[in-house]
């Protein structure tokens, strides 16, 4: 099967990427895609859909915090930045994250060795 | 969804925001302006439906646990349809107890008149507010002095408060009566009152010589002329001569209810103080403040200008108004029934206490057979607060079903009271559930909720996981902890019930002693109906009135029949009455309620003759002139002597000779101590305040009123077709508000006894049912029924031992509180307190016996085998 150059995320990894950026410092929803689209070497491309539900979603569960304020344009954005709650979540589940992948990539990495 | 209308905009804005950005670097990069806009509308997506399904992040989470919580309460409450039918009703009763007495509280202490800036009108009354209605009313004379010196007030107005003999209404069929009052030109605007239909009064209509006009009440309209809009403006007979009707009042208006209780208004009369100039005390007066005037600074200039006016007027007889007392309208209609008001909610209040502990106890029981379950939950990862909530959920969801069905309970309940037209309580056909009902509905439904559910959620959502899931579920040290919380709720429940019975046991005892009281007169089997008669010539008076008393005398089943213009704990009116050559201090009080009476009316109404002799047809009009008086009279103005004989002045005309003694009768109320009363022979006088015949009788009333009827009828035409009105109805009316307040208490703590014995049965039934094993146990090892059964009977006994030992302690204080609601009873009453004791003992010992009964019954082998 051929890999492809952009793919989607696998479900609940969207929340992991928004905290990561975020944790940089205040930033807009705009950037958040842009800067996403960036750090994944434009391997990433964040569905527009997807974002505000998600933004909307951690502010609600007090992950996030918002703000509006000038932005770089001159103009009034909604700027979101991680609340001390949502940093501590962003530690455990990147720690997560970094075990699952090493378990999955043992097996993956194990299967495919059996396989050869 | 308004609630979220801020954020909706919050949402556009910022996603507008991003799309600005977007097409700003599409444009650094080279696009033009439209296509960098469109390009990043495309790359966005469908703009609306990301709006939308951003949004549905904002309330889902929560919603969705509610949801969740509902669904799961709804399955479980299903499955326990009993359970969830008894905890409704319970709380249906407590709830709708409590917005039915809200509701009549609200009417009466808190929720303004039903007049415009009501705040602003006052009562003002003469003889420093307390007495018969002559001390408390004012003369034409110094009405007008004070309406026009007074600097307090923007108007002054008033009505007559003596009752006027019913108009007839003649015209419509049958001549009928007409409950009628007068009232001054001004009255209606002083109040703020506009006219349904038609027009108010004008000041020159009742002038004298003017043509006569009336204001029907609106229930009037609708009865007699059946809404029919045209009579405004056409004139109607009464009492043989016409009078036009002006207009029709607004169904809001309902002069009983706010100036004279438990009676009905038909129509409004307008009176000029010029008529009655002569007439004495006359008018009850209100008045509406200048605005920011205070009752207290209207007070204090009246206090200064009553006595001015009085040496001005030079009306030293009428010493009464010089001690006028200005209160707050409100305060004047509602005052006294503030201190019963409140003793009903503290009542209510504790009903509702009782229901919460009464399901707090079924929860606890019930929470107890789910421990399991929630242990389960809480393993399968949900949270202690979750399982609080969806505890708190169930009773939130039972209290609300419950408040519903209380709700309809409550507004049955007020229907039937606002309808209750013969209690003598003011405001009473005002109370409806309105939305301050709804609300206070909505708040004891939550704080119900609150109270009744908190203490189980907490108790089982703390428990220890592995015991309960361990555990098999008997006997148990989690079990004994539960039951020990049990058996102290149900302690306290029979301490509020107790601390009610004894509350009502004391109005009670109260209200049989009100009943006890010698009267003075025999109000069984006896009526009064209102007559009309021809007499042009005071002559002829007597000679008439001689002639039917004679006439329906004779009537088969007829014991005695009389003529009177008055009776007792009816209206009442006071002349002045002095001894004849006594000299009195200067301050003294001569009044004396008068009765104008035929010959013959002491042993209609059953007063006993104390000395002397009645009244005789032959006391004739030019001959000497004679009253009665009763023992109060005799005590103050010819004390020690037997006034048999004496000459008194002051009432007809010159001088009276006493000619009798009669015992006292209650004049205004049953429970005051009887006052001065002085009767004058009706052959002697023509200053009737009402027509009535009395008739005793020892046949059914209702029977004998056709032959009475048509003996009037053939002596008189045009006597109005009228209902007996039996004396014992008019004693109810005057003792209607104490016995209103003792049966209301009354049933509130029979629901009280009912809950706390439901909630000792339950407890002891639940109880045997987990001990079934060990009752088992005991038996085998030689325990006898007998013991069993003792053992649990001995238990409930102790229960509701330490119950009525806290409550009477607490009953001691409440009683306390209630002292001056009382009448001949001591708030210590010992036959209450030992009678609620022992009350409450018997029904506990019903309560407790059944389940020892089936613990008795409990075959060792089956309980042990189950194991």
């Amino acid at each position: 099967m051929k890999t492809q150059d952009k793919f989607d995320l696998p479900q609940g990894t969207l929340d992991l990427l928004i905290m990561r950026v975020v944790a940089l410092g205040p930033i807009h929803g705009y950037a958040i895609a842009q800067r996403i689209q960036q750090m994944s070497r434009e391997a990433l491309q964040v569905q527009q859909g997807s974002l505000y539900p998600a933004l909307h979603r951690l502010e609600y569960k007090k992950l996030l915090a918002s703000n509006w304020e000038l932005s770089e344009t001159g103009r009034e954005a909604k700027f979101y930045e991680l609340t001390v709650k949502g940093r501590a979540h962003l530690e455990v589940e990147t720690e997560n994250w970094k075990r699952l992948t090493d378990v999955v990539g043992l097996i993956l990495k194990g299967t495919l060795e059996g396989l050869s | 969804m308004s609630l979220f209308d801020g954020r909706k905009k919050e949402l556009n804005e910022e996603i507008e925001s991003h799309l600005r950005m977007a097409a700003a670097d599409r444009v650094a990069a080279g696009a033009t302006p439209e296509d960098a806009r469109r390009d990043a509308m495309r790359e966005f997506g469908n703009v609306p439906l990301v709006a939308d399904v951003t949004r549905e992040r904002w309330g889902w989470l929560r919603m969705e646990n509610l949801m969740q919580d509902l669904r799961y309460t709804w399955r479980t409450l299903k499955r326990e349809r009993s359970f969830a039918a008894v905890a409704i009703l319970i709380l249906a009763l407590g709830i709708g107890a409590n917005v039915v007495v809200f509701s009549v509280v609200n009417t009466v202490l808190l929720r303004p008149l039903p007049f415009d800036h009501s705040q602003e009108l006052a009562w003002i009354a003469g003889g420093g507010g307390v007495g018969g209605l002559s001390d408390v009313t004012y003369r034409t004379d110094s009405y007008e002095a004070f309406r026009d010196h007074n600097q307090s007030f923007r108007a002054v107005a008033g009505f007559v408060p003596f009752r006027a003999p019913d108009f007839k209404l003649t015209g419509y069929g049958e001549p009928k009566p007409v409950a009628g009052v007068w009232v001054m030109a001004d009255f209606l605007q002083t109040l703020g009152i506009q006219p349904m239909l038609g027009r108010d009064f004008t000041a020159q209509e009742a002038l004298p010589g003017s043509a006569s006009v009336a204001l029907l009440t609106y229930p009037y309209w609708k009865t007699q002329f059946h809404g029919d809009q045209s009579i405004v403006g056409r004139s109607i007979t009464l009492d043989n001569m016409p009078v036009t009707v002006v207009g029709v009042l607004p169904p809001s208006f309902d002069f009983g209810s706010v100036f004279a209780p438990g009676t009905k208004t038909d129509l409004v009369r307008a009176i000029h103080p010029y008529d009655v100039r002569n007439y004495g005390h006359m008018f009850s007066l209100v008045g509406r403040l200048k605005p920011g005037v205070t009752p207290a600074q209207a007070q204090a200039e009246v206090s200064v200008l009553f006595p001015q006016m009085r040496d001005a007027l030079k009306t030293q007889n009428w010493a009464s108004d010089a001690n006028t007392v200005i209160t707050g309208l409100k305060e004047h209609v509602s005052g006294e029934l503030r201190r019963s008001l409140i003793v009903l909610w503290c009542a209510v209040g504790m009903i509702l206490l009782i229901v919460c502990v009464n399901l707090s106890n079924l929860l606890m029981a019930r929470a107890a057979g789910r421990s399991k379950e929630f242990a389960m939950r809480t393993a399968l990862g949900a949270g202690r607060g979750r399982i609080v909530r969806q505890l708190l959920t169930e009773s939130l969801l039972l209290s609300s079903a419950g408040a519903l069905l209380g709700l309809g309970l409550a507004f049955a309940a007020v229907m039937y009271l606002a309808h209750q037209g013969s209690l003598a309580l003011p405001l009473l056909s005002e109370v409806r559930i309105d939305t301050a009902s709804l609300l206070w509905t909505l708040a004891i439904a939550m704080v119900a909720a609150v109270l009744f559910g908190i203490v189980p959620a907490v108790r089982v959502s703390g428990i220890n996981l592995q015991e309960t899931l361990k555990d098999s579920g008997h006997g148990t040290s989690a079990g004994r902890k539960h039951q020990r919380i049990r058996s102290t709720l149900v302690v306290s429940e029979i301490a509020l019930a107790c601390v009610l019975l004894v509350g009502a046991g004391l109005l009670l005892r109260s209200f049989l002693k009100v009943m006890d009281v010698d009267l003075g007169f025999q109000p069984s089997h006896t009526a009064a109906l209102p007559i009309t008669f021809n007499a042009t010539t005071d002559e002829q008076r007597g000679e008439v009135l001689h002639e039917m008393v004679r006439r329906v005398g004779d009537l088969p089943g007829v014991e005695a029949t009389a003529f009177t213009d008055s009776l007792p704990l009816d209206r009442n009116r006071s002349w002045g009455l002095q001894a004849k050559g006594r000299t009195y201090p200067p301050d003294w009080n001569n009044d004396i309620y008068v009765s104008v009476v035929s010959p013959g009316f002491f042993r209609a109404m059953g007063i006993r003759i104390v000395a002397g002799r009645d009244f005789a047809w032959t006391d004739a009009l030019k001959g000497t002139q004679v009253i009665l008086i009763n023992e109060a009279t005799a005590k103050r103005d010819w004390p020690g002597q037997n006034p048999v004989g004496k000459i008194a002045v002051g009432v007809g005309r010159g001088e009276t000779t006493v000619i009798g003694v009669v015992a006292n009768v209650p004049e205004s109320s049953v429970e005051k101590a009887s006052t001065p009363q002085v009767y004058v022979p009706v052959t002697q006088s023509n200053d009737l305040a009402d027509q009535l015949l009395i008739v005793r009788s020892s046949l059914p009333l209702d029977s004998l009123a056709p032959s009475v009827m048509s003996t009037l009828r053939s002596m008189n035409p045009g006597q109005p077709a009228t209902t007996f009105r039996t004396l014992d109805s008019v004693v109810d009316h005057s003792t209607s508000p104490r016995r209103f307040f003792a049966v209301l208490v009354g049933i509130f703590a029979g629901l009280g006894l009912l809950l706390a014995s439901l909630g000792i049965y339950g407890v002891i039934s639940y109880a045997v049912t987990r001990q079934t094993q060990e009752i088992g146990v005991r038996m085998a090892l030689g325990a006898t029924r007998e013991r069993v059964q003792m053992g649990v009977i001995s238990r409930t006994l102790r229960m509701a031992v330490i119950g009525i030992a806290v409550g009477t302690v607490a009953s001691f204080v409440v009683a306390k509180t209630i002292s001056t609601m009382l009448f001949g009873t001591e708030p210590t009453d010992p036959v209450t307190f030992v009678g609620v004791a022992v009350l409450l003992l018997g029904v506990a010992f019903v309560a407790g016996y059944l389940p020892a009964r089936r613990a008795a019954r409990i075959d060792p082998m089956v309980a042990l085998r189950s194991e």
